[in-house]
């Protein structure tokens, strides 16, 4: 076990995958020499040349639709798109060409990508720096779509996405890349938990609370909180938002009774919505309450002034909380 | 009035009157190497490039362009005939297809638009096979890596970039291949064609932009595209370029011999403009009498790229009646052959809906798939119960 960052957490992955497969190769801005803006892939580029952790032109589409060349030649890409709010120049060649090849090509041609991307708030950045982009894939079909949570899982999913034959958008929070924690680097990542799998995170009774991404550890904090006041709430981590491991979060429900999922993406046809009307349709006989989304709002996203009313905090999650167990909370006396 | 440049032997002049002069100072030199009249002109910098093609081989790509042009007629035909959904017509661009894509080696690879049916041809493609995804039974026509050809590409000038990558591959596998991408004038207006040639240029990538300017993209004019040549443009990405009579077959082979061979000596990506007309619709859904003049049409039917190789081959000696008739039955038998593998066609089972989205199972779409087998198997009909089971 090594301490180290979530960024390095994914450095060390990529350098794995690198090491075990000579088709793997980098692709993205400014990820050579300087190592990213973020230095996920920090030295990657000295130890393993330029033609397999390429600089590219500042051009998302055409990174992306270079990078399906490429796998159509048998490599297996991955890009990084800088930040989120970038991600959109690169739109048409991730839905229409990314993740239909398989299909359009009737499983002939595989699109083993992998697409990181920073994704979310709370670093204080100027518009499309923060958002949270997840949904436009999630409702792709064709596409798997994961966000780890903590360093470890970072360092796994990261070699699973590469490794997975199926074009997989890898979703990084960025105001988690700085945090510490221990990593396993001698894990076998073909062995270790799928990314496909949610990860109960904190066992509890009374509610489940379902999170991803850089929302894991506030719920997490939330489960504590609620502990001082005698609610016991389970934790979920996602882990994979497409497809969504219902198998877990329904087991956690079925005991629980009640609900609550929380993403710093809109809450308006979002994932909230999607894991409340799945779990409603497959145990509704268990639900003592309406499932309880509590998002970002559908608003462009704010400027770093205005960001924590935007972003699910401890608090309004506990009140989620409370909304769920019938407890007194902001909106008592009222429906919806 | 479009421009008469083809009318022309060589290296044709920009006439007064024409698109050149509405697009201001290009460099203009249009390759031609066969006058629609049917006069092969002497071209020292391109002659050299097609000297070995021999009379068999004149013949041969003669029959070509007879076939094609019958196998586009018998598309046409069977989509009147609500046996295809849709057909886009390639008549007209015969020569550029076949002139380019004779040239190329099996472990070439090919990324095309959904007009390049010709190239799909010269690469050994299944007649049936061609026209799959036209009457809605497939996804994809081909295997692309059985013949070294995508599957057609829909989203205009998109497989621009797919091609700059592989070719990208190509190179840091240390192969002398090259990747070759068709595409309209229309399509030069997309960002990623732009895209494309930026990376191709930064990457010195074995990439052939091959670009049929058919004047045409549905209903727009090319001048809505570019107010220059469009080979031109290559230049402000340093890409070297040509502009040859597309409706030449052996001009567009010369070309794309020079722009093979460049690649294959690693000297990078090169863009051919071959100028030519869609004298069909865009698609069988369009009607080109809404937008185009009649006598447009007229003048490019004078510059018909099979009728001039036709009138060489009379000049030759070599237009023999045995020769005739032998492209003539082969034109119809490839016809016979589409037809009855178009009407054959097995329906596909209404479960291979599911089918591929993934290369992995997928929780959701399997729970999906599960439901709706349920849901057919309902109606307890043999079809649906068969499905759930995969039998046919």
């Amino acid at each position: 076990m090594t301490q180290m960052t979530f960024a390095r957490a994914i450095n060390s992955g990529l350098r794995k995958s690198l090491e075990n497969d000579p088709k793997v190769i980098l692709m993205g801005e400014d990820i050579g020499a300087l190592g990213g803006v973020f230095r996920v892939t920090d030295g990657l580029q000295k130890d393993f040349g330029t033609h397999r952790v390429v600089d590219t032109p500042l051009a998302e589409s055409g990174i992306m639709g270079t990078a399906v060349g490429l796998a159509y030649r048998g490599y297996r890409p991955v890009v990084e798109i800088q930040f989120d709010g970038f991600i959109y120049a690169a739109f048409d060649q991730i839905v229409c060409q990314v993740a239909k090849f398989h299909y359009r090509t009737q499983g002939a041609v595989k699109m083993p990508l992998t697409i990181r991307v920073p994704f979310g708030g709370g670093i204080g950045s100027p518009e499309f720096h923060s958002e949270s982009p997840e949904a436009y894939f999630t409702h792709t079909s064709g596409l798997r779509v994961v966000s780890p949570s903590n360093p470890q899982d970072a360092h796994v999913m990261i070699q699973q996405a590469i490794s997975c034959d199926d074009p997989v958008l890898y979703f990084e929070p960025k105001r988690r890349y700085h945090d510490k924690g221990e990593v396993d680097e001698s894990l076998d990542a073909a062995g270790a938990l799928s990314m496909e799998k949610a990860r109960v995170v904190a066992d509890g009774s009374d509610v489940t609370l379902v999170a991803y991404g850089p929302l894991v550890k506030t719920a997490r904090d939330a489960a504590t909180a609620a502990a001082d006041e005698g609610v016991s709430v389970e934790v979920i981590d996602l882990r994979s938002l497409a497809p969504v491991d219902y198998a877990t979060v329904e087991a956690s429900v079925r005991k629980t009774g009640r609900l609550v999922i929380t993403h710093e993406a809109s809450q308006s046809g979002g994932l909230g919505a999607e894991v409340a009307a799945s779990i409603t349709e497959r145990c509704f006989y268990h639900l003592e309450a309406a499932p309880v989304r509590i998002t970002g709002f559908d608003v462009p996203y704010p400027y770093s002034k205005l960001e924590m009313h935007h972003l699910p905090s401890l608090d309004r999650i506990l009140d989620g909380v409370d909304r769920a167990l019938g407890r007194p909370n902001s909106l008592s006396g009222r429906e919806g | 009035m479009l421009t008469d440049e083809l009318g022309q032997g060589g290296t044709a002049a920009e006439g007064p009157g024409n698109r050149a002069e509405h697009q201001g100072r290009t460099s203009g030199n249009l390759v031609q190497l066969i006058t629609p009249a049917g006069e092969r002109v002497s071209h020292p910098e391109y002659d050299p490039w097609v000297q070995d093609v021999t009379d068999e081989q004149l013949c041969s790509l003669y029959e070509d362009l007879v076939v094609i042009r019958r196998i586009d007629t018998e598309a046409t035909a069977l989509q009147r005939q609500g046996e295809l959904a849709l057909w886009p017509p390639l008549l007209g661009q015969e020569a550029s297809q076949i002139g380019s894509a004779r040239t190329l080696r099996d472990d070439d690879f090919v990324f095309p638009s959904y007009r390049d049916n010709g190239v799909a041809y010269c690469r050994g493609i299944k007649l049936t096979d061609i026209i799959r995804v036209w009457r809605g039974n497939a996804a994809g026509g081909w295997d692309p890596y059985t013949v070294n050809m995508a599957t057609s590409q829909i989203v205009i000038g998109s497989q621009t970039l797919h091609a700059t990558g592989y070719a990208m591959g190509i190179q840091n596998d240390g192969a002398d291949s090259v990747a070759i991408t068709y595409f309209g004038d229309g399509a030069t207006s997309e960002g990623d064609v732009n895209e494309a040639m930026v990376f191709a240029a930064s990457f010195q990538a074995p990439v052939v932009f091959f670009c049929q300017n058919n004047h045409w993209a549905i209903s727009e004019p090319v001048r809505l595209q570019s107010h220059i040549h469009i080979a031109d443009r290559a230049a402000g990405f340093g890409i070297p370029s040509m502009r040859v009579d597309g409706n030449d077959v052996l001009a567009v082979m010369a070309a794309t011999r020079v722009a093979l061979d460049r690649a294959r000596r690693g000297g990078g990506p090169t863009f051919i403009e071959a100028v030519t007309y869609r004298m069909g619709p865009h698609t069988t859904a369009d009607d080109p009498t809404r937008y185009r003049d009649a006598n447009e049409l007229e003048d490019w039917a004078a510059k018909d790229p099979i009728r001039r190789v036709k009138a060489l081959l009379d000049r030759k000696g070599l237009l023999t009646e045995k020769l005739e008739a032998a492209v003539q039955q082969k034109a119809d038998a490839v016809a016979r052959e589409m037809r009855s593998g178009c009407i054959n066609m097995p329906d596909p089972e209404p479960l291979d809906v599911f089918k591929h989205v993934y290369s992995t199972p997928n929780s959701w779409l399997d729970r999906q798939q599960d439901h709706y087998a349920r849901y057919l198997a309902s109606f307890g009909d043999p079809a649906g119960a068969a499905s759930e089971e995969g039998a046919h």
